[in-house]
């Protein structure tokens, strides 16, 4: 009889959980259910009323309605926020195509970022920067490097003038005599990035300050071949492994032998296009064996050492690699140029 | 130079040469080919004839047309209707005892139109002129392209083949190739012969030696002339008398400036007669891009781009007046203090005392080497021509040509080096082509002062060398069949024990000037065996010692701190205007534009604008700032590089390293989160640089500062020990005007990347960090305006000591609730102890003990 007063107040309770739809009328059915003032905590109190043989028999009714009535709680309150959950997934969505937040961008110029690249892959090669002064004296610009005064060669190379002895360098070769004076006799692997001038019009193919980067070894062994070998591998791991490398005689003061170099343009291929005048060929840098007067101008005996040295133009490689058409844009510094290549 | 290949054909034999391998290989050996232009290589063959003028008749209806009778190897001649102007005198003529040899053109070719401006091609036709019909035509130069000369129909020499295709007789190859400067001896044919010969191994043809003319003659084909064993003959003996006038009665030279003239010769032809040069010799001249004028002078420049000795003609009748019906007597000197002369352009012009001239006893007839004067010139008046042919020092050439602001022809080929042995062969060429083409005779000796004949230049070369230079064993053959071709004359020098040549003397010819170390000599072999045969290979030689380079290292990290920190690197000209400079100075926007003693001026600027090199790192930076904010809201710029301060009494000016810095306009890109729409300002210029101080390792402190551009109360001097390291802030607002910045602040720095350097790599030991939880307490004290921020900070960590494991500003406020001229900094306090949960009364206590020492140090008032 007390037995099925127990579960007549379980299937009650159970059958009000049954309504119950949110958080809060679920706690509120928790505390009419299970609380102190609930049918189950009566019932527990009325056990001393219980005839002692009934009293375990009861006990254990009770027991497991009370942990029934505690499963089908956490059950339902599973189920509640699973439906929540799910209504807030479905509810909570963003447009994913909105622009990303990003803080500011910054970025290095073009010119710095070519440098970058060679400068990396002569270091790989052992090749140290060397950086020096951009005011020289005649002396080191020309006359060291084995152009003196009224040198026809002088006239290859347009010069501002600060006095009648002092320039403002037309190439970074004067750091190849200030590097071997300090160094020698010492062997040397250095490259001497730099920005240069030259007395020239302002056009979209030639400007008056410009960046040169130049390399130098000078050894007891370094021949023309190893020249030719590290400059084939700097111009194909610059310009691709495909690329097509020609040395051919051409005339410098402070080399001999002295070689322009060209590459097969990367543009055409090497069939001929406006950027290679057709010709398939792009005019690189110029090099050649160090001059046995400057080798010894820099402390070398030319008899006992060899050197090799090359140069060319950093903002030619930023022209070619982004089909840059005005070498202008580079001291400009309009955001619209650099914002594009950095 | 414009090579004209037929020309070049008459000193080297290169049948069976395809122009394509002749520039390939030019190319290789170091004279770089610029262009290729095809003289006639649309020409019709089957339309485009050589034909004879046999008979001339006047037009039945018309004065200003004539009929010309036209044999063009087709049997009977073809009669045409034409107007040529050189024609129209023969209208009564006949038949002619000379046939003229012209260009015939049957219907249906293609010729560009005579009568048009410009070039336009269009197709013959035949039709009726004046009621004769005509369907062929005799053509100008300017129809078949050769030039714009439409003045008359093109006369060719009495030698042109009748009935050949004019493609076959004028069509020609022009080369264009770029000399530099150690190839002097290409820029003329014979020159370039002889290098042609050497680098494709074909032999030179041979040339008279008392003439210097090709053996074959010109134009000829087929002819197989021997190999010349050297084509200019070894200088005669040479008079060492200073004056030698052997020439007799006929004129006499002296030289009284010996170290600037080796060689002086004169010759004289008399009876010349002046008119039009043939027309192969006017193509020739054309083709190589010279204009041809009359036939002595048109003989001087040809005879000139033959050998390359630059020629001058006189005009004897003059000079023999000048000298009062005397003899003439020519004197190379120096030019008198205030001596002047007009010169053949009609200039008169200031000569000095390294001037060269060449005088008589009137004064001066040339400036040597560069122009004649305008009083012996030859004219159509002219009949007797004494031609000089000398040698002058190439380097006082190229002072006079530069000073006088003159060049010319022969200053271009003197400013090089000619030798004096040229002068003869030079000479001799125009000499004889006066003979064969003005009817000249070239009588008498030559007038040939030659005080100092240079001695042969003998260079040892050891063979061993060209494989320590070259990293390539050349084979001995090659090298000596290479030499020998260059017509370098060679002694060997042979092991005793091996019998192998380990040596060898070589005897360097007049025209090779630019040989005198063995290394001329490796170079000679390795451009002519071909770079293209040398391997690449890798360095062995041992890997230098490695060094740091802090410098590069520095800059390096300052670009990529800059560049996180959302700023854009900037490049500018180094060369900027020093008016634009005095803008970076309140007040002084209008400071006059001319050079100051602050900066280095340059003597030859290109510009106003670029004439001096910049002083500071700013003036690249805000000319760019002004030129992006006319399109764009926000700029953040820095840029790395030099400025330069001239030294009193250096001449070399100090060229520190600086890092500027500037940031103005909006502190967020504009996006649909943005919109605060605060600007940037010295904090954000503040923060960029305390990146860079955080990744250089600098330790640093900032206080109030000065500089020059920036506003009085918003400038930040930072430190680093004793160092400046230079300053940061904001624009003073007059700065901000001059440079067209508009309102808002910018914010700047200017640092010394010198002292950076110096400072950086200050590495702080790594502390080990509590695991015990930490205390955090707020604390908000009011102080006078004056006191630093950064005083109260060290202040609190002072006496927070080693519990306080951090400290951060996180308000500060201004206003009536802390009154006038007093602040409230409000900071929150990390408590933390190594070894142990903080108690809160610890904590308490440390907060307690801050508030005191701020109360005593500084006056604060906690709140
Ligand atoms: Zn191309």
């Amino acid at each position: 009889m007390r037995i099925d007063e127990v579960q007549r107040q379980r299937d009650a309770a159970l059958a009000a959980l049954d309504a119950v739809d949110d958080a809060a009328a679920l706690e509120a059915w928790r505390t009419a259910a299970l609380g102190r003032a609930s049918a189950v905590a009566a019932l527990l109190g009325q056990i001393k009323a219980v005839p002692a043989d009934e009293r375990p028999a009861f006990g254990a009714a009770v027991n497991a309605a009370r942990q029934a009535l505690e499963a089908a709680f956490e059950a339902r309150r599973a189920a509640l926020e699973a439906r929540a959950l799910g209504e807030a997934l479905g509810s909570d969505r963003i447009d994913v195509t909105l622009p990303g937040t990003l803080p500011p961008r910054g970025g290095l110029h073009p010119v710095t970022r070519a440098l970058r690249r060679i400068c990396r892959i002569f270091a790989d090669m052992g090749f140290q920067v060397y950086q020096s002064r951009e005011v020289e004296t005649d002396d080191l610009n020309f006359t060291l490097l084995n152009t003196p005064p009224h040198h026809p060669a002088r006239d290859m190379q347009d010069t501002f003038y600060v006095t009648d002895d002092v320039v403002l360098r037309t190439h970074t070769s004067p750091g190849q005599i200030h590097a071997m004076r300090e160094h020698a006799p010492e062997p040397l692997r250095i490259i001497l990035p730099g920005v240069v001038y030259r007395n020239e019009k302002i056009t979209a193919r030639s400007e008056i300050q410009f960046t040169q980067i130049e390399g130098l070894a000078i050894g007891e062994g370094i021949t023309m071949a190893d020249l030719k070998g590290t400059v084939e591998n700097f111009v194909r791991r610059l310009y691709g492994p495909d690329r097509a490398v020609r040395f051919r005689a051409s005339y410098f003061p402070f080399t001999e032998p002295s070689a322009e170099v060209d590459v097969s343009c990367m543009l055409c291929g090497g069939r001929g296009c406006q950027i290679c005048k057709g010709g398939g060929w792009l005019e690189i840098m110029g090099c050649g064996m160090v001059h046995p007067t400057v080798l010894a101008n820099g402390g070398y005996d030319p008899d006992r050492f060899t050197g090799f040295a090359f140069g060319g133009g950093v903002e030619r490689v930023a022209l070619l690699r982004y089909g840059i058409d005005d070498i202008r844009h580079f001291w400009a510094n309009d955001l619209r140029f650099l914002e594009q290549l950095r | 130079m414009r090579v004209v290949l037929s020309w070049l054909k008459e000193y080297v034999d290169l049948d069976g040469v395809a122009v394509e391998t002749l520039v390939e290989r030019w190319t290789q050996a170091g004279l770089e080919v610029e262009g290729v232009e095809r003289i006639g290589d649309w020409w019709d063959r089957e339309r485009l004839l050589v034909g004879a003028v046999t008979a001339v008749h006047p037009h039945p209806n018309a004065d200003r047309l004539v009929l010309a009778d036209v044999d063009y190897g087709a049997g009977a001649p073809h009669r045409v209707v034409t107007g040529a102007p050189n024609l129209l005198p023969l209208r009564e003529a006949g038949a002619l005892d000379r046939p003229l040899k012209v260009v015939f053109a049957r219907e249906g070719v293609e010729l560009f139109d005579g009568h048009a401006a410009g070039w336009h091609k269009v197709v013959l036709k035949g039709r009726p002129v004046r009621g004769v019909m005509s369907d062929a035509m005799v053509c100008s130069a300017k129809e078949i392209g050769l030039s714009d000369d439409h003045e008359g129909i093109l006369i060719l020499d009495d030698g042109a083949p009748v009935g050949r295709p004019l493609a076959d007789v004028l069509g020609d190859v022009v080369v264009e190739v770029a000399i530099t400067a150690n190839m002097a001896r290409a820029m003329n044919v014979v020159g370039l012969a002889r290098e042609t010969a050497a680098i494709l191994d074909r032999p030179l043809r041979g040339v008279d030696p008392a003439t210097g003319a090709p053996l074959g003659g010109a134009g000829a084909e087929g002819r197989g002339a021997p190999r010349a064993a050297g084509s200019t003959p070894p200088p005669a003996p040479a008079a060492t008398a200073v004056v030698a006038d052997d020439a007799g009665d006929l004129c006499a030279v002296a030289i009284e400036a010996p170290d600037l003239c080796p060689r002086y010769t004169a010759r004289l032809v008399r009876d010349v007669r002046l008119g039009p040069s043939p027309e192969w010799l006017r193509r020739r001249l054309t083709l190589a891009g010279m204009r041809p004028i009359k036939n002595v002078v048109d003989v001087t420049n040809y005879a000139m781009l033959e050998w390359g000795e630059p020629l001058h003609a006189f005009d004897h009748d003059k000079l023999v007046a000048r000298a009062g019906g005397g003899v003439p007597r020519i004197v190379v000197r120096r030019a008198a203090p205030g001596e002047r002369m007009t010169t053949l352009d009609g200039v008169d012009r200031a000569l000095d005392g390294d001037t060269l001239l060449i005088a008589d006893a009137a004064g001066p007839v040339a400036i040597a080497g560069i122009m004649g004067g305008a009083d012996t010139e030859v004219d159509d008046g002219t009949r007797h021509v004494l031609l000089e042919a000398a040698a002058f020092d190439f380097i006082n050439v190229r002072r006079t040509s530069r000073m006088l602001k003159l060049t010319s022809e022969s200053a271009a080929r003197f400013g090089r080096g000619v030798h004096p042995a040229l002068a003869e062969t030079g000479a001799a060429r125009a000499a004889a082509l006066l003979s064969e083409l003005a009817g000249g005779r070239a009588v008498g000796t030559v007038a040939d002062a030659y005080p100092r004949p240079p001695a042969p230049v003998l260079v040892t070369l050891p063979l061993r060398d060209i494989r320590r230079t070259l990293g390539v064993e050349v084979p001995v053959d090659a090298v000596l069949g290479i030499l020998e071709r260059l017509a370098f004359d060679l002694t060997h020098h042979v092991d005793g024990a091996t019998g192998a040549i380990t040596a060898v003397e070589a005897v360097v010819p007049p025209h090779r000037m630019d040989v005198a170390l063995p290394v001329d000599l490796i170079e000679e072999v390795a451009r002519v065996y071909g770079y293209d045969r040398l391997p690449g290979t890798r360095m062995a030689d041992p890997l230098p010692p490695q060094r740091d380079n802090p410098t590069w290292e520095v800059d390096e990290a300052v670009r990529d701190a800059l560049v996180a920190a959302g700023l854009q690197e900037a490049i500018s000209y180094r060369l900027v205007a020093p008016r634009a400079e005095a803008r970076l100075v309140p007040g002084a926007g209008d400071a006059d534009a001319g050079g100051t003693p602050e900066h280095v001026t340059l003597r030859n600027p290109i510009s106003p604008e670029r004439a001096a090199l910049r002083r500071s790192i700013l003036t690249g930076l805000l000319e760019a700032t002004a030129g992006n904010l006319r399109f764009r809201d926000r700029v953040a710029l820095f840029e790395l590089g030099r400025v330069f301060h001239p030294r009193p009494g250096e001449a070399l000016p100090d060229e520190p390293r600086r890092l500027g810095v500037v940031l103005t306009g909006a502190a967020e890109a504009a996006g649909w989160r943005t919109g605060g729409g605060r600007k940037l300002d010295f904090y954000d210029a503040k923060g960029a640089v305390e990146r860079v101080l955080a990744a250089l390792e600098v330790d640093a402190a900032w206080s109030p500062g000065r500089h020059a551009s920036f506003h009085p109360g918003r400038t930040a001097e930072v430190r680093s020990g004793d160092a400046v390291l230079g300053h940061v802030g904001e624009l003073h607002p007059l700065v901000r005007r001059q440079w067209g910045l508009g309102d808002d602040p910018v914010a700047a720095a200017d640092l010394d990347l010198d002292a950076l350097e110096r400072a950086a790599g200050r590495v702080r030991p790594f502390r080990p960090f509590s695991v015990y939880p930490a205390m955090l307490r707020d604390l908000a004290v009011v102080v006078d305006e004056a006191v630093a921020a950064a005083d109260v900070e060290a202040a609190i960590r002072r006496a927070g000591g080693a519990l306080l494991a951090d400290v951060v500003l996180f308000d500060v406020y201004r206003g009536a609730q802390v009154g006038a001229g007093k602040k409230s900094l409000a900071w929150s306090l990390t408590l933390q102890a190594p070894d142990k949960t903080l108690e809160g009364k610890v904590a308490d206590g440390a907060r307690a003990r801050i508030v005191k020492a701020l109360e005593r140090e500084l006056g604060a008032a906690a709140r």
